[in-house]
């Protein structure tokens, strides 16, 4: 059924139906920002780039006390190396709203979580422990998206008795004598739940893409991707020596842009065909809560016959009627997938990451990987985590705890997402998405916010410059399993004062308030053709 | 309690220009330094306004009104 996109000039994407392609409606939306909030943005920036060149000022001139990193006496003649825009950021920006960042916490970081408190004397250059421990914060912002991060439970049980089996450590690396029987009970069940051939699994999830796109391209390839793509999908293309192109953030118009260059010009000086043309996309985009269009990726890759390296860091488990990831959300084959990468650390509550895909392109990443040669392999207890919550999500340990959760999980964003629209504030993504970016701007809201949250006991994630640009600083909600909907109330009007206090309510397009649905099992059936 | 609600409503404002011109991170020398130099170029344009502002007024009501009297 072919609908047109709504007549709607404020840039919201209604329910989109591409030739057929989706079977569900793709509700996503970056609001813009509003013009007199950019601009008094800008002021603030300004106002605090002068007050950091005084300050660099007053350092030089030794008025004032230097407590950064310097060059010895010795080295003042040398090429200058603290003298760039990323130090001079650190010195005078990051650092006066540096408490919001680093927090020691000191329990299991479930629902809720334990925090030590700290307090500066010297304006954030030093921080000093008072003792007291601040008890049940609402935490959101663990990537707990299904709640497994507990310390008592059939999980921790599992992983306690693992720990008395095997200890520990693993003293070797996959190919010598870090192969347990373990790891390949691991491996078979992922490859199970994904619906591939065969999966590998590798003891660090940065370390798996940043050490297996070398293996997969070389020289002579060409690597697709995205703009907001995560800095260990960057280091492996940059490390693999392929030739780079970027396409526009989710937009399939640049990316079919880019592939038909690629085939119609070839590589750059001797107009050779590409050797292979490798494209990188993330399930979800944790920065900005969108999920790619897969259904379109995998068109244009089957026209343009190239490849798909798909990162699911944090959609496995988080999204799909049975959390098998945004390949099921869509309803779509894992054989269109050539390689399914993911990590355990978000769903499984545990550490690592894997790859999965056909029997062949395993077999060789267990031979040429870097991992697999040079990197210890997964720890046991962890790898026992991730065996006992996999199976509670597909239901193999007989009860409906996975399913339930899943499903909470969805209730949860749902209704999150909803509540703050409605409330006024500006949130990126999908609607789907257990990610909520709510937007600040302003580089002082950052701090008081990360600040008055604390005061009212939730822990929230704050993320500012150069993880975002520069004017889009934003506070990213992780929804779990785990939250209860009295916690998310009280979340809910904790973030409603606070948007009052520091007037975080830029939205222009007030929502409807629609009478609560009650969420059951056929919400997923619902919403197909 | 209107006195009350206003000095809230007051108070709140002033968090609110904190917060977009970052006085709010500042340390306390700084904030003062800023602050008098925004209250005294305020005062600067305030006390020229008061001078100058009735002075044009009046040369322009001449210029188009009553052109003989020029």
């Amino acid at each position: 059924m072919l609908s047109e996109p709504l007549p709607c000039s404020c840039g919201l994407n209604h329910i989109v139906h591409n030739g057929g392609l989706y079977k569900r409606p793709f509700n996503e939306a970056f609001e813009e920002t509003p013009m007199l909030v950019a601009v008094l943005t800008y002021v603030g920036y300004g106002v605090l780039t002068l007050f950091g060149y005084l300050r660099d000022f007053m350092r030089q001139w030794k008025i004032e006390k230097c407590q950064n990193a310097t060059e010895r006496e010795e080295q003042k003649d040398f090429v200058p190396l603290y003298q760039d825009f990323e130090n001079f950021y650190n010195r005078n920006l990051y650092m006066r709203i540096r408490d919001s960042w680093n927090r020691p916490i000191c329990s299991v970081p479930g629902a809720k979580v334990d925090m030590m408190e700290r307090v500066s004397h010297d304006y954030n250059w030093t921080f000093t422990y008072t003792g007291r421990v601040i008890k049940d914060i609402i935490n959101m912002g663990s990537y707990n998206y299904l709640g497994f991060a507990q310390k008592a439970g059939t999980c921790q049980e599992a992983a306690a008795k693992v720990l008395s089996q095997y200890g520990a450590g693993v003293c070797s690396t996959r190919q010598e004598m870090g192969n347990l029987d373990k790891h390949e009970e691991l491996e078979k069940l992922v490859a199970r739940f994904l619906g591939v051939e065969s999966a590998m699994a590798y003891g660090m999830g940065f370390a798996t893409n940043s050490m297996n796109i070398p293996a997969l391209v070389g020289k002579g390839c060409l690597i697709l991707s995205d703009e907001l793509n995560h800095a260990s999908l960057v280091l492996g293309a940059r490390l693999s020596g392929a030739t780079i192109r970027i396409f526009k953030h989710n937009n399939m118009q640049s990316l079919e842009k880019l592939l038909k260059d690629a085939i119609v010009h070839g590589q750059p000086r001797t107009r050779r065909p590409w050797k292979k043309i490798l494209i990188l996309v993330e399930g979800i985009y944790s920065m900005e809560g969108s999920i790619v269009r897969l259904p379109e990726v995998i068109a244009l890759k089957k026209k343009y016959k190239s490849y798909l390296y798909l990162d699911e860091a944090h959609s496995i488990g988080a999204l799909g009627p049975s959390g098998r990831g945004v390949v099921e959300y869509f309803g779509l084959s894992p054989e269109d997938v050539d390689v399914m990468m993911g990590t355990f650390t978000k769903s499984f509550g545990a550490a690592g990451g894997y790859i999965g895909g056909k029997k062949e392109l395993i077999d060789y990443l267990r031979t040429y990987s870097h991992s697999a040669v040079y990197a210890t392999s997964l720890s046991p207890p962890v790898v026992e985590q991730i065996i006992t919550s996999m199976k509670c999500i597909m239901g193999e340990d007989g009860t409906n705890v996975g399913k339930a959760r899943v499903q909470q999980l969805a209730e949860n964003t749902r209704y999150f997402r909803r509540r703050l629209k409605e409330m006024g504030f500006i949130i990126y993504g999908n609607e789907d998405s257990p990610v909520v970016p709510l937007m600040l701007y302003m580089p002082a809201k950052i701090g008081a916010f990360g600040r008055e949250m604390l005061k009212r006991n939730i822990g929230v994630v704050v993320v500012g410059f150069p993880a975002t640009p520069i004017i889009e600083s934003r506070a990213r909600f992780c929804l779990s399993a785990a939250h209860t909907k009295e916690m998310l109330d009280t979340a809910l009007k904790e973030i409603n004062e606070v948007g009052d206090l520091l007037q975080l309510k830029y939205s222009r397009h007030r929502l409807v308030p629609l009478l609560d649905r009650p969420f059951d099992e056929t919400t997923y059936e619902e919403t197909e053709d | 309690m209107d006195i009350k609600s206003m000095k809230n409503y007051l108070y709140w404002l002033y968090c609110q220009f904190e917060l977009i011109t970052c006085s709010y991170l500042m340390e306390p020398w700084e904030k003062l330094l800023f602050y008098s130099f925004n209250i005294t170029m305020l005062v600067m344009v305030l006390y020229i306004a008061y001078i100058f502002v009735p002075v044009h007024i009046t040369m322009a009501f001449q210029f188009f009104f009553f052109h003989e009297n020029l």
